[in-house]
């Protein structure tokens, strides 16, 4: 292969360097109106009264927005396929709000300073609702979140808004209270996992404006273009047709912007003033009124034999999806989904339990989408088995894990949303993941732990984990390539790129078909006027559906250019061949841009181009195994991670640095949800960690060794024997951390975070039992 | 008030409010590579230098840099290409949102510092956070790019 | 915050002049945490044309203008000579440089920030501090006081003095606030032991101090003890980053650690 597998420098990477224009406030209108949302103090209320009067008389004010001014329409805000596997629960504005933060009213005016006093101006008398604030305590709690009548499910989803349900689930492989029964060992815990936020470095952002032609234009820092423009045009009763969302680079969004946030009032606004407008969050608002992980609570029970057999898993969910239930079904089922088929060889499974809404900032998506909480539970709890039965934990891993060439039950059963598709793994190599990881952490020597010279403690612990590539008959991606006169490349492409790289690997396939230097491609995506149906950058689908759309289309233009070749030659299309820059045939031969001047200014006169689709019969996993090295220092429980070694299996690495990137990047997410971040609410509903200096990302002094590594591995249903790399690596932090850190200190952490003061007090526990 | 400030080599004379900051002054004036990330002084998105040194454009107060002299990558494209090439050779910039503040403090790195090891490099870029890139691969293109002369 | 005036003085009578004036006449040092507060001030108060933004070296001690920022603190290197260099520890712990290059040493101190790095040190190194009106006092002493500060800080002093010194801060990540921190010095004058961020505003352990001061060749049993001591008499508090029972934990730790670095 001559252009994948290769690395090559990111498309955008240099001119951003470089300060150029890109992002979506970069191309707001000069002179936007300027958008504002007031939001609610409370964590549930009703709006009993709402007065804009004084507010529109303030000069400069162009436009106040009260949940008066829309028509009660139902929409979920989450980017997904449609019909979507989320309760339509959210209106643009209603007459109650949910959490501190929720949108009460929206203000437009000519400046920042204006549009701030105005919304100091609008009268709102509201009549404070009891919250549920403990996700635990939802369940048919006398205080009903969504009462509303317009609530409903696009299909069976579970959803019971009476009894504070956003989704329910259950599902069953074999009889798993029999296979328990019959267990020599059972092990029966507890785990939580907290909410986690995004913390991209770019605020969620749009702006609209009105063309020419009287079209809504919306240039938004979205992952899911398609989506907006679906979600814009029924909550605001707008003619799809009459809507262009373009997407331009993207400051990061790890599922945090496969969403609808600004997106709706902007909208709004442009549409009553006829003026441009524009909104950047504050990070207060990113913070409060977007979206963090869904905080869940596992009750696990494994099952195993005597011999080191895993028989069966049985494992009852609770999620927390907030005020709103974006993506609670879907994160639910991932939890499973992604997760359990790593013990293909258990007799029974049982998953299932509830997404409950409570009164915080809802979840949504985000990067590990379930999974790495699974991962956490499933992960801890087989260390914790092994350590009950005295077996070794990476030889019962690697006796029970799935292996290449098997299936699991669970994909049949369990899809998003929906039933799933069986399928086989025809690459996974798992089983050298852990060999390997094994060899680079030092497993040998430095298991379980080792004392410093200094009285620390050493520890190692391990994690495997699996992830999908697309979700089978629903993610769809398609392409678009043309040819240009001088013989270069249009490829269009509906995939979004939103930091991941995608622009630049899809090139990279495009290139390896036609057999021409990427540079010879120049890339555009996610503009809905100008690029073809892609669902958008989630559930790892890129590199995998619109990878796979991309090679069709680029397949197909080289048959185009052979064909006309063979034309323009007068040669037998069987013996004509292209390779990359010249059409030959015996001896007969012509370049590309010979080629291409005569098809748009000489002869036989037409337009290349070519557009094919792809949509995935399976969701092939990716598989890693993750080694952490941790030094804890016992008197102050401070946890420093030394080492983290990765080996993943994701096919082939379309760009192995881009690639590696993904995983170092997701790694270090994980570490930050596994160590340092978490969601902090008072007792009053309202969020302690609403800024970076009270919500912390790790930073490069906390990240100083990790070693990322590949397995030689082909996925024949790939392009070029792709698979996805975007989310594995979030997934195994969680678990192999908290395991180094229970071989080091014998502290075993089921509550995530891990924070220095949880270790230091489960130590002094141990010595108070010594 | 006016104050008046060198950008990027050229002299102007703005009129700024009292409480206005650096960040907006700069993007107002045509350096829209100049971006805001926390607004807490907490991140480092919105980093420029001031007489040479890096600071956190979003705290700094437009009063302040009257007589002062601010660079901004537009300010330094030759070298801000330069780095863009390290970079893109490790795959480090992902959205690349935080890579404009990354060349600008680095390239004050680069003066300031001679010879800086591991740690040194860690502590002079601690507060200019990423959150694609897990930094290891950052701290690759890094070490590479001081070896340059 | 909102600003309604600017003011760059030329004189520091006249800084104290506009700040007497309005009760919303504010100083700013680097405003770095003024920023965040949620007021309004009447009139910003700059002393940048002042000279104060030096570190000078006189006969017995440092002279620090209250405009020194952080980052030339943690660049002066003779400061590496004096209790095995903690204030440039300190100092070079808190954030980033690009805060570092705003934020100001007579910010730090005028504010009493309970979370501050930099205050255990200089109370630790018993530095004294200047105010235009009421003169120079002990930096312990203006610790203790409560109440709106209506004077301008305009240096802090240093004693040139021969001594051991420990600094520790203990961070969930290298940017974050503290979840405690400890300075603690020996010299001829005897210990100090400074706690700090237990949330509250860094407090010497003065028990503690007089404990280990009275012992003639502490060892290993005395400094458990005086670490046990300083516990004791601290008061600690919980918040996000900690209890106030892990806090005590530490503060043993730490004071351990430290004498153990200062007195062995
Ligand atoms: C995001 C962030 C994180 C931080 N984290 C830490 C940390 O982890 N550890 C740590 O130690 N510190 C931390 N700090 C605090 C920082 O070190 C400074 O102490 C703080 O910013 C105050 O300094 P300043 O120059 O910005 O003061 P300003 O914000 O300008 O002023 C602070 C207060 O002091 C008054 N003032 C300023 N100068 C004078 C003067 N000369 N005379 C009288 N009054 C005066 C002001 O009116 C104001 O009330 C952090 C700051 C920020 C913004
Ligand atoms: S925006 Fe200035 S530091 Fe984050
Ligand atoms: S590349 Fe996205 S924040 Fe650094």
């Amino acid at each position: 292969m001559k252009y994948v597998n290769k690395t090559i420098p990111s498309v955008d990477g240099k001119g951003l360097m470089m300060g150029k224009p890109g992002y979506t406030d970069d191309l707001a209108e000069p002179n936007s109106l300027i958008v504002r949302v007031l939001r609610s103090p409370h964590p549930f209320a009703k709006i009993i009264k709402i007065n804009k009067e004084k507010a529109l008389t303030l000069e400069g004010v162009e436009c106040v927005l009260t949940h008066k001014d829309f028509k009660r329409i139902a929409v979920t805000r989450a980017g997904q396929g449609y019909p979507e596997p989320s309760p339509h629960d959210k209106f643009i504005l209603d007459d109650h709000v949910r959490h501190i933060g929720d949108e009460v009213a929206a203000v437009a005016a000519c400046d920042k300073e204006t549009a701030k006093k105005a919304l100091e101006l609008i009268d709102v008398e509201y009549e404070v609702l009891e919250p549920v604030l403990d996700f635990e305590k939802a369940y048919e709690n006398k205080n009903v979140i969504h009462s509303e009548p317009e609530i409903h499910e696009m299909f069976p989803i579970g959803l019971e808004p009476l009894k504070n349900v956003a989704a329910s689930y259950m599902m069953n492989v074999g009889d798993v209270d029999k296979t328990l029964e019959e267990c020599d060992v059972i092990l029966d815990t507890r785990f939580y996992t907290q909410a986690q936020a995004h913390v991209m470095m770019e605020p969620h952002t749009a702006n609209a404006r009105i063309d020419y032609q009287g079209r809504l234009v919306m240039y938004s820092s979205t992952q899911t273009p398609i989506h907006v423009r679906r979600i814009l045009s029924h909550a605001l009763e707008y003619p799809l047709s009459k809507i262009r969302v373009i997407k331009p680079r993207i400051g990061g969004g790890y599922g945090g912007k496969q969403c609808l946030h600004g997106e709706f009032l902007v909208a709004a606004v442009t549409l009553r003033t006829g003026k441009p407008s524009k909104i950047v969050y504050t990070r207060k608002e990113v913070f409060e009124s977007t979206f963090s992980r869904h905080p869940m609570r596992f009750d696990i029970k494994l099952g195993a034999m005597n011999d080191g057999t895993l028989k069966g898993i049985d494992v009852d969910v609770l999620s927390d999806t907030g005020a709103y239930g974006e993506h609670a079904l879907t994160v639910f089922m991932v939890a499973g989904s992604k997760v359990f088929p790593l013990y293909n060889k258990v007799d029974s499974v049982r998953f299932g339990g509830k997404v409950v809404y409570t009164n915080h900032t809802p979840a949504g998506a985000f990067r590990g989408y379930g999974a790495i909480q699974g991962n956490y539970a499933l992960e801890s709890a087989i260390d914790m088995l092994c350590d009950k039965m005295n077996i070794d934990p990476v030889e019962f891993r690697m006796k029970n894990m799935i292996k290449e060439g098997e299936t699991s039950p669970i994909f049949a059963i369990m899809g998003e949303g929906t039933e799933g598709t069986a399928m086989n793994m025809e690459s996974c190599k798992l089983d050298y993941c852990v060999k390997r990881g094994l060899e680079i952490i030092n497993w040998k020597d430095k298991y379980p732990k080792k004392t410093t010279e200094d009285g620390k403690v050493r520890g190692v612990g391990m994690a495997i984990a699996m992830q999908g590539s697309g979700i089978p008959y629903i993610d769809m991606g398609s392409a678009m390539i043309k040819l240009n006169d001088d013989g270069f490349f249009n490829l269009m492409v509906g995939a979004t790129e939103l930091g991941q790289g995608s622009d630049t690997i899809l090139g990279q396939i495009a290139a390896e078909s036609l057999g021409v230097n990427p540079d010879k491609i120049v890339i555009y995506s996610s503009d809905s006027d100008l690029t073809p149906f892609d669902t958008g950058a989630y559930a790892s689908s890129t590199t995998y559906v619109s990878g796979n759309a991309v090679k069709l289309t680029a397949d197909r233009m080289k048959e185009m250019i052979i064909e006309e070749g063979a034309k323009a030659l007068g040669t037998r299309l069987a013996e004509t061949d292209f390779d990359g820059k010249i059409i030959k045939s015996g001896d007969k031969e012509m370049t590309l841009a010979e080629l291409s001047n005569r098809l748009y200014y000489n002869e036989d006169q037409k337009q290349l181009m070519a557009c094919e689709s792809y949509v995935g019969t399976k969701s092939p996993p990716p598989f890693m195994a993750g080694f952490a090295e941790v030094e804890i220092d016992p008197e102050t429980g401070k946890v420093d991670i030394v080492d983290y070694a990765a080996v993943v299996d994701c096919g082939t690495t379309i760009n192995p640095a881009l690639a590696r990137v993904q995983v170092e990047g997701g790694l270090v997410q994980g570490i930050g949800m596994t160590m340092y971040e978490d969601v902090v609410y008072t007792s009053n509903g309202g969020m302690v960690t609403n800024n970076m200096m009270n919500y912390r990302i790790p930073t490069r002094k906390e990240i100083t060794d990790m070693h990322v590594e590949f397995a030689d591995s082909f996925e024949p249903s790939g392009p070029y024997g792709a698979k996805s790399v975007g989310e594995i690596g979030i997934d195994t932090p969680p678990a192999a951390i908290t395991n180094a850190i229970y071989n080091a200190v014998g502290v075993r952490i089921q509550e995530l975070p891990v924070t220095p003061e949880k270790v230091f007090m489960g130590i002094l526990k141990q010595k108070d039992k010594e | 008030m006016k104050i008046k400030i060198k950008i990027n080599g050229t002299i102007k004379t703005i009129n700024v409010k009292a409480d206005e900051y650096l960040v907006d002054t700069l993007r107002n004036n045509g350096c829209v590579s100049v971006r805001r990330g926390c607004d807490t002084t907490s991140c480092g998105i919105c980093t420029v230098l001031l007489d040479g040194a890096p600071v956190a454009s979003c705290s700094y107060l437009s009063c302040r840099a009257d007589s002062h002299e601010v660079t901004t990558v537009e300010g330094i494209q030759e070298e801000a290409a330069l780095i863009a090439d390290f970079f893109g050779h490790e795959g480090a910039d992902q959205c690349g949102y935080c890579n404009p503040s990354m060349a600008l403090t680095l390239y004050a790195m680069k003066r300031e510092l001679k010879n800086p090891d591991d740690d040194e490099i860690r502590a002079y870029l601690v507060g200019n956070l990423c959150r694609c890139s897990g930094y290891v691969a950052q701290h690759r293109a890094i070490r590479a790019y001081l070896e340059v002369e | 915050m909102k600003i309604d005036s600017y003011r760059r003085v030329g004189s520091i009578e006249e800084a104290y002049e506009l700040l007497t004036e309005k009760s919303g006449a504010a100083i700013i040092g680097g405003g770095a945490w003024l920023k965040l507060m949620p007021k309004t001030i009447d009139t910003a108060i700059d002393l940048s044309d002042l000279g104060l933004d030096k570190v000078t070296g006189l006969e017995n001690e440092y002279e620090i203008g209250c405009m020194v920022k952080l980052r030339q603190l943690e660049k002066f290197t003779p400061f590496q000579m004096i209790f095995d260099g903690i204030l440039i520890q300190s100092a070079g712990s808190i954030m980033g440089v690009t805060v570092r290059n705003i934020a100001t040493a007579g910010g730090t101190v005028a504010g009493k920030y309970g979370f501050s790095d930099l205050l255990p040190v200089l109370l630790a190194m018993d530095a004294e501090v200047e105010l235009y009106k009421r003169g120079r006092l002990k930096l312990e002493q203006f610790m203790d006081e409560t109440g709106v500060l209506k004077d301008i800080l305009t240096r802090i002093y240093i004693r040139k003095t021969e001594g051991r010194g420990w600094f520790y801060t203990m961070k969930n990540t290298a940017i974050d606030f503290p979840i405690l921190n400890a300075a603690i010095t020996s010299s001829q004058k005897g210990c100090r032991i400074v706690i700090g961020a237990r949330p509250y505003k860094a407090a010497l352990a003065k028990k503690a101090m007089q404990f280990i001061d009275r012992i003639e060749k502490p060892g290993e049993v005395e400094i458990i003890e005086a670490a046990n001591i300083a516990a004791g008499e601290l008061k600690f508090g919980s918040n996000q980053r900690g209890s106030s029972d892990y806090r005590r934990e530490l503060c043993i730790t730490f004071v351990k650690r430290g004498l153990r670095k200062v007195l062995l």
